[in-house]
């Protein structure tokens, strides 16, 4: 993706003023309208009938993520993500960590897409203050307004409790026991849930380490390959046919693999 | 304002598993039939591609193929005390969108329930006496019985194709199969799944322990198969992107794969996608229903006539659909009357985890019904005399997928994170599996549904609010199975185990089971029940309501194998009693 694409898509996450008429359908369903047919009585549907609507893809294909730079973190944001995911899955004898396998441009890029916004979600208030904890999500603040707003919150606590160093500057042993004070909730930020932040990175962290490849994270597989996982073969039969034996070949991707070459 | 369209013999709302079967036999009877279905056209080749189908991230977690609950969600409480709010990201249960349905991405355990099931009632009150229902229980018989049924089950049974091994034929108990199920008439139309090697040690301990373990039926074909309606299917490859996903091989049935092939080349068909049905539009006097209104995907809204409107828009949204139109009396739960939104139920979970060593479980490789069961503690099968508790549980040991975001078991206690996690993740995930159980839940006078005062949907209109909650039968019960669960998984050779309690409270954050039952049940008493032993209106004639909203309780089993059987009984007889002589097929 050129650089210049970037600027684009940088402008494409901010919320979208433009509402469908009818919101809720699918990406898909919003290009599709102008492939509508009209029936003899004039109604706008799309119509099924006598054949089948074959229309190869329909269902849009996933852009890989080309890594290198951000589209939604700042520099300096991106080097606390890079921090933080660093300590939850670290780089040790067993293999790669977060970081080295692509999750922060996997969040990065995550933040840029519907997800990022809570588009498909259910967002109209009122917003409760006190919900039951069986009643689940119920902030107002998309991912993309918690990251903006939890990171500059811990770099304010973080000034302010590490005599002025930011997060990139604590030692590991500082920055687990901030990360586990934030798990828990123990640790207060300033206008700002310091569990909130850990749960989104958190999540994000763990989808980006397993998710395929193609979204930015699993660099090399190394998610999959840390507990074995064989990827998108789509066809067990033969472990099935053989119980109780280890696994022995490597994962493959939505993509392939490097083994099949250079895409 | 609307514009209203020619008329049509039949509206169908909803084109998933319900809608489909409806439309395919009622075009093939000669009808002019249009299924209205809200999300888009969805095919195997096109849209369950298998480039783009086992993607974890974007249809297990992130829901691209579910109902988007910015389009429609419902709000929920565990009790009338309580302010409901609305579920604004899926968790507990996944609403499908889309032709297919949940169909298209549910894992296709195919269960038929037991003739004690439909007359519970009748039955636990002539073995332990009345008194020993629970309390505020709303448990009622259902209308029909098993045997009224069976063809029926037989029937839909034979369109999916389910792979498995009869247990009861015509009264004989056969070996290898379920021997406390009902009476079937013929074998499974394909034979079982191979099981996987912890199903071999779950088979071996259980049958050590004088239980009766059984391949579980499924919807994913252990071979080719052709069903009646001419729509061929291939052998499942154990793929392990199954639930929550459409099958790129075509062997799980769905709308899609048994269906939909046939559905499409009948004349007088037409499916109209992206269209939202709003209301069914009653007569003056509230007795027939005259139309349906819908939005299409311009917003544009239109007016369909018909004569018989049916509602297969799944359970939950077929009961909103009710209560926005003015169809039966909505449950006023304060007075205990009305039905509408009456006898709300869901199903329990609870079991137990066990660790091996040294072995290769392999969980990937794993289909959404591929398991072992047993129904020695299910329904009735066991004496509840001496545990103060109804109901029961289907016991299953299972691997329905081992993907990685979702499935990365550990041991209790183990660091959530850092490197002590990163190794137990690695250590765990081959030597792990779970027996699990999947149990009944009651009718209880305090979980129902009706319309938020609060909330609304992009259209302005309420949101439907959902008031349920685990009552002490079922907490007692599915407690009580994750003990019999742990027996087996010990008995397996576990190393150590863990039991799994029931979750209390009811919370809608981790995935339970998308078996959401009641709300518009069947009856023979018009004030306990919403629709007829046909799954006919009480109060209007010319609909009728389809899906497990139909349920009086839930059973411990999953319930589509059920709605099916329950859809082609009600087709028979729309066919054979309604359109010779349309009106009320039960009087009150
Ligand atoms: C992940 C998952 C796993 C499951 N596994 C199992 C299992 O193993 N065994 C089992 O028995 N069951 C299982 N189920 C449940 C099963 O999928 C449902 O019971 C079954 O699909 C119900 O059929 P239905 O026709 O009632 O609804 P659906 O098949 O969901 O079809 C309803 C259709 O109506 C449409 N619709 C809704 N509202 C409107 C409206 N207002 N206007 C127009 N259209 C509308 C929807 O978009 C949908 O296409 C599972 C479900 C899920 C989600
Ligand atoms: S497990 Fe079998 S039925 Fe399920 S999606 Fe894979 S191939 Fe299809």
């Amino acid at each position: 993706m050129q650089t210049d694409d970037r600027s684009l898509m940088r402008a494409k996450f901010a919320p979208s003023t433009e509402k469908p008429k009818h919101a809720g359908m699918s990406r898909r369903s919003l290009l599709a309208t102008a492939a509508l047919l009209i029936t003899t009585s004039g109604a706008t549907a799309k119509v099924v009938t006598k054949v089948l609507p074959w229309r190869p893809n329909e269902v849009y294909p996933v852009t890989p993520v080309v890594p290198g730079g951000w589209l939604f973190f700042t520099a300096d944001e991106a080097a606390v993500v890079d921090a933080i995911v660093d300590r939850l899955i670290p780089a040790d004898e067993l293999g790669p960590g977060a970081k080295e396998a692509g999750v922060t441009t996997f969040i990065d890029r995550q933040l840029t897409g519907p997800y990022g916004g809570h588009d498909w979600l259910y967002m109209q208030g009122p917003f409760s203050s006190n919900p039951l904890p069986t009643q689940g999500l119920q902030s107002p603040l998309t991912p993309r307004q918690q990251y903006r707003q939890g990171l500059a919150a811990l770099s304010a606590y973080c000034k302010a409790n590490f005599g002025g160093r930011g997060f990139t500057d604590l030692n590991n042993e500082e920055k687990e026991k901030l990360l586990s004070g934030m798990e828990k909730g123990d640790v207060k930020f300033e206008g700002f849930s310091s569990r909130m932040l850990f749960n989104a990175v958190y999540a994000n962290t763990m989808e980006g380490f397993f998710a395929d490849p193609i979204y930015g994270g699993n660099k090399d597989m190394a998610g999959w390959k840390l507990i074995g996982f064989p990827g998108v073969r789509y066809d067990f039969r033969d472990v099935i046919d053989n119980p109780n034996k280890p696994y022995t070949l490597p994962p493959v991707s939505m993509q392939g693999r490097q083994a099949w070459g250079e895409r | 304002m609307a514009r209203r369209l020619p008329r049509k013999d039949v509206a169908i709302v909803g084109l998933g598993w319900t809608g489909s079967i409806m439309a395919l036999e009622l075009a093939r009877a000669g009808l002019e039939v249009v299924a209205i279905e809200r999300g888009p056209w969805r095919d195997t080749a096109t849209d369950f591609n298998i480039g783009t189908a086992p993607d974890e991230l974007r249809y297990a977690v992130r829901h691209d193929i579910f109902l988007r609950p910015r389009q429609e969600t419902l709000t929920m409480r565990n009790n009338s005390s309580q302010a409901a709010l609305p579920i604004r990201r899926w968790g507990s249960f996944l609403p499908g969108n889309g032709v297919g349905g949940a169909g298209s991405h549910w894992n296709g355990q195919t269960w038929r329930f037991l003739p004690d099931d439909l007359r519970i009632r009748s039955h636990l009150t002539e073995r332990y006496g009345a008194g020993f229902l629970p309390e505020g229980n709303q448990i009622q018989d259902w209308p029909m019985s098993y045997d009224e049924l069976e063809p029926f089950y037989d029937k839909f049974e034979y369109v999916l194709g389910i792979s498995g091994k009869a247990g009861n034929l015509k009264g004989e108990v056969q070996p290898g199969g379920n021997p406390f199920e009902g009476v079937r008439s013929r074998e499974y139309p394909t034979p079982p799944m191979k099981q996987g090697y912890s199903q071999e040690l779950f088979t071996k301990a259980a049958s050590g322990m004088g239980l009766h373990p059984f391949p579980r039926p499924s919807a994913n074909l252990s071979t080719a198969y052709t069903n009646p309606y001419g729509c061929s299917m291939a052998p499942c490859t154990y793929c392990g992107f199954c639930e929550r996903f459409g099958c790129s091989n075509y062997s799980k049935s769905s709308p899609q794969t048994c269906v939909l092939p046939a559905l499409v080349r009948e004349p007088n068909f037409e499916a109209r996608t992206e269209c939202e049905v709003t209301k069914v539009n009653l007569s003056g006097d509230g007795k027939m229903a005259k139309s349906v209104t819908y939005i299409d995907a311009n917003g544009e809204e239109w007016e369909q006539p018909a004569d018989l409107v049916l509602l297969c828009a799944y359970g939950l949204f077929n009961v909103r659909l009710m209560l926005l139109s003015g169809i039966g009396k909505p449950y006023d739960f304060s007075s205990g009357e009305g039905v509408v939104g009456r006898n709300y139920a869901y199903q329990t979970g609870s079991g137990a985890t066990a660790f091996f060593e040294n072995v290769n479980f392999n969980p990937f490789a794993a289909a959404g019904s591929l398991g072992a069961a047993l129904d020695d503690y299910n329904s009735d099968n066991f004496d509840h005399g001496p545990h103060g508790f109804v109901g029961g549980a289907s016991i299953t040991n299972a691997y329905t997928n081992g993907r990685p975001i979702m499935y990365r078991p550990t041991p209790r206690g183990t660091p959530t994170w850092g490197s002590a996690w990163k190794k137990a993740v690695r250590d765990t995930y081959q030597r792990v599996t779970n027996v699990g159980a999947q149990g009944s839940v009651m009718s209880y006078r305090a979980n129902y549904l009706d319309l938020d005062p609060t909330y609304k949907d992009q259209l302005g209109r309420p949101l439907m609010r959902m008031t349920f909650d685990f009552q002490p039968n079922e907490i007692k019960m599915a407690n009580w199975m994750a003990e019999r669960c742990e027996e087996i998984a010990k008995a397996m050779g576990a190393k150590t185990t863990q039991l799994n309690r029931l979750t209390t409270p009811w919370n809608v954050v981790p995935y339970q089971s998308t078996h959401n039952t009641g709300g518009a049940v069947t009856g023979a008493d018009p004030k306990t029940s919403a629709v007829n032993r046909y799954l006919q209106s009480w109060d209007v004639a010319n609909v009728f309501v389809m899906g497990a909203c139909t349920f009086p309780q839930n059973a411990g089993y999953n319930p589509t194998g059920t709605v099916g059987a329950l859809t082609y009984w009600a087709l028979d007889a729309i066919q054979n009693k309604y359109l010779k002589s349309p009106g009320a097929l039960v009087q009150q």
